[in-house]
């Protein structure tokens, strides 16, 4: 099953500049697993150490936002989108 | 001549101010690390040349833990998270407070303070580090509160010649110290006041708000205290604390310095009201007799009324001969002194808020 991750500009320079990467995964928390064990530093920059989704860290998958406890379970299709970005909060 | 680096981590990220000419003249590099709060920054001088460390906390997207061993003109995080919670634990790293390299008999060790309250060791040099599970298992852990900064462990202060002590500090939770290696901690803060608290329970056997903890290597039984409300020094090595206060024109304040090469000399910088310099004034307050009478190290800081306080960590020497001290403010700005603080020159200036600095000299 593989989706495409596209990451906001500050995330880039963690997947060597590329705006989007292909990933693999049926479901959101296996999309970040897969995250986790080739690009470790920009999964955590999405989950904590728990493995989960960081408080102001956006996610839609296709366009649908997800968020909330089960949010990790969520369907992902193949040839979806998965969008990550900042939430409109800090400072 | 001399070479020396001045870290300086900010609201906004990381600085670093250089000087090729013995500490004369200094000149900044440009900000790394935008938008990053970096509250901790280290030099471990054991390294040649040596290591830097800086750790910050991005709004969205949560703390980072870095290293540079080219004086930071690259930096590395590694693959996987230097410092993490375990799952046991239940918790996420909230904030990197302090980075702690060991004495000089105790090669590779790194001690990190962190959020939620809890202290992580690292025995390669800081690339990896792990949970102290001695004082995370501590039974007193879930009476320790947050400071108004957040739940920080934010002193490492290992024993500069025995491995099995540290003494830790944090607010609030106070002063606990290991002689067993980190295997079991004791509350050390007899005679530390809790200032707000009822008058009858003023001095608990752990929960001060202690703001900064300071010793010299040479004389490690002897302990400053910067409290939430009380300066302090311990002879014992935090078994007993005596007030110091008198002649500080306020007992509040965060950052505790001592001199590197005068054990007797030590360094405060008194807030009044509104957390604002006391008297609205940029002063230093020194003593040179271990805290029995202080006196204003001014000469070279700003005149006129200022407003920029200063964090706990936001003061530092750099352990060179004459020794530099530094501290910078809560407006931006950077001063420094290599007369022990009998005069201040500037470092920078219009910077964001200063959290952190650490400095060295090295060939």
């Amino acid at each position: 099953m593989s989706s495409r991750l596209v990451l906001p500009a500050p995330l880039r320079p963690l997947a060597d500049g590329a705006a989007q990467i292909e990933v693999q995964g049926s479901t959101l928390g296996a999309v970040f697993d897969d995250l986790a064990a080739r690009l470790p530093i920009l999964e955590r920059r999405l989950r904590d150490e728990r493995g989960q989704i960081r408080p102001h860290v956006l996610v839609f998958v296709d366009g649908a936002g997800v968020r909330g406890e089960g949010c990790l379970s969520t369907p992902v299709r193949d040839g979806a989108e998965v969008f990550v970005a900042p939430a409109v909060s800090g400072g | 001549m001399a070479r020396a680096l001045l870290m300086i981590g900010t609201r906004k990220g990381l600085l670093i101010a250089r000087s090729d000419d013995s500490r004369r003249t200094w000149t900044l590099d440009e900000l790394r690390f935008p938008n990053q709060e970096v509250y901790a920054v280290g030099i471990d001088s054991r390294c040649d040349p040596p290591r830097l460390f800086a750790s910050g906390t991005f709004g969205w997207w949560g703390p980072f833990f870095t290293h540079s061993d080219d004086l930071g003109a690259t930096w590395a995080e590694s693959r996987q998270a230097a410092i993490a919670f375990p799952a046991e634990a239940e918790t996420a790293l909230a904030r990197v407070w302090q980075i702690q390299p060991g004495p000089p008999n105790q090669p590779g060790v790194v001690y990190a303070g962190v959020e939620p309250h809890a202290l992580f060791r690292s025995d390669d040099g800081g690339e990896s580090f792990s949970l102290v599970r001695g004082l995370w298992d501590h039974p007193h852990r879930s009476e320790w509160r947050p400071g108004n900064g957040g739940a920080c462990l934010h002193t490492v202060i290992p024993h500069p010649t025995d491995p099995a002590q540290c003494l830790v500090a944090m607010s609030t939770g106070g002063v606990y110290r290991t002689e067993d290696g980190g295997a079991t901690w004791n509350p050390r803060n007899r005679g530390i006041e809790v200032s707000f608290a009822p008058e009858d329970a003023r001095f608990p056997e752990y929960g001060q708000c202690v703001h900064k903890v300071a010793m010299h290597p040479d004389r490690p039984s002897r302990l400053f205290a910067q409290n939430h409300g009380g300066v302090y020094r311990s002879e014992d090595g935090g078994d007993e604390w005596t007030a110091i206060e008198t002649g500080l024109p306020s007992n509040f304040g965060f950052p505790m310095v001592v001199h590197p090469q005068q054990p007797d000399t030590v360094f405060a910088f008194p807030l009044g009201e509104g957390r604002l310099p006391s008297d609205t004034r940029c002063r230093v307050y020194r003593s040179q007799d271990a805290g029995a009478t202080w006196h204003p190290v001014n000469e070279g800081l700003p005149e006129e009324p200022y407003l920029g306080g200063v964090l706990r960590d936001a003061m530092c020497t750099d352990w060179a001969d004459p020794a530099g001290l530094f501290f910078g403010t809560r407006i931006g700005e950077v001063f420094w002194s290599r007369d022990g603080g009998e005069s201040w020159g500037q470092v920078a200036q219009r910077l964001p808020d200063v959290l952190s600095v650490r400095a060295a000299e090295f060939q």
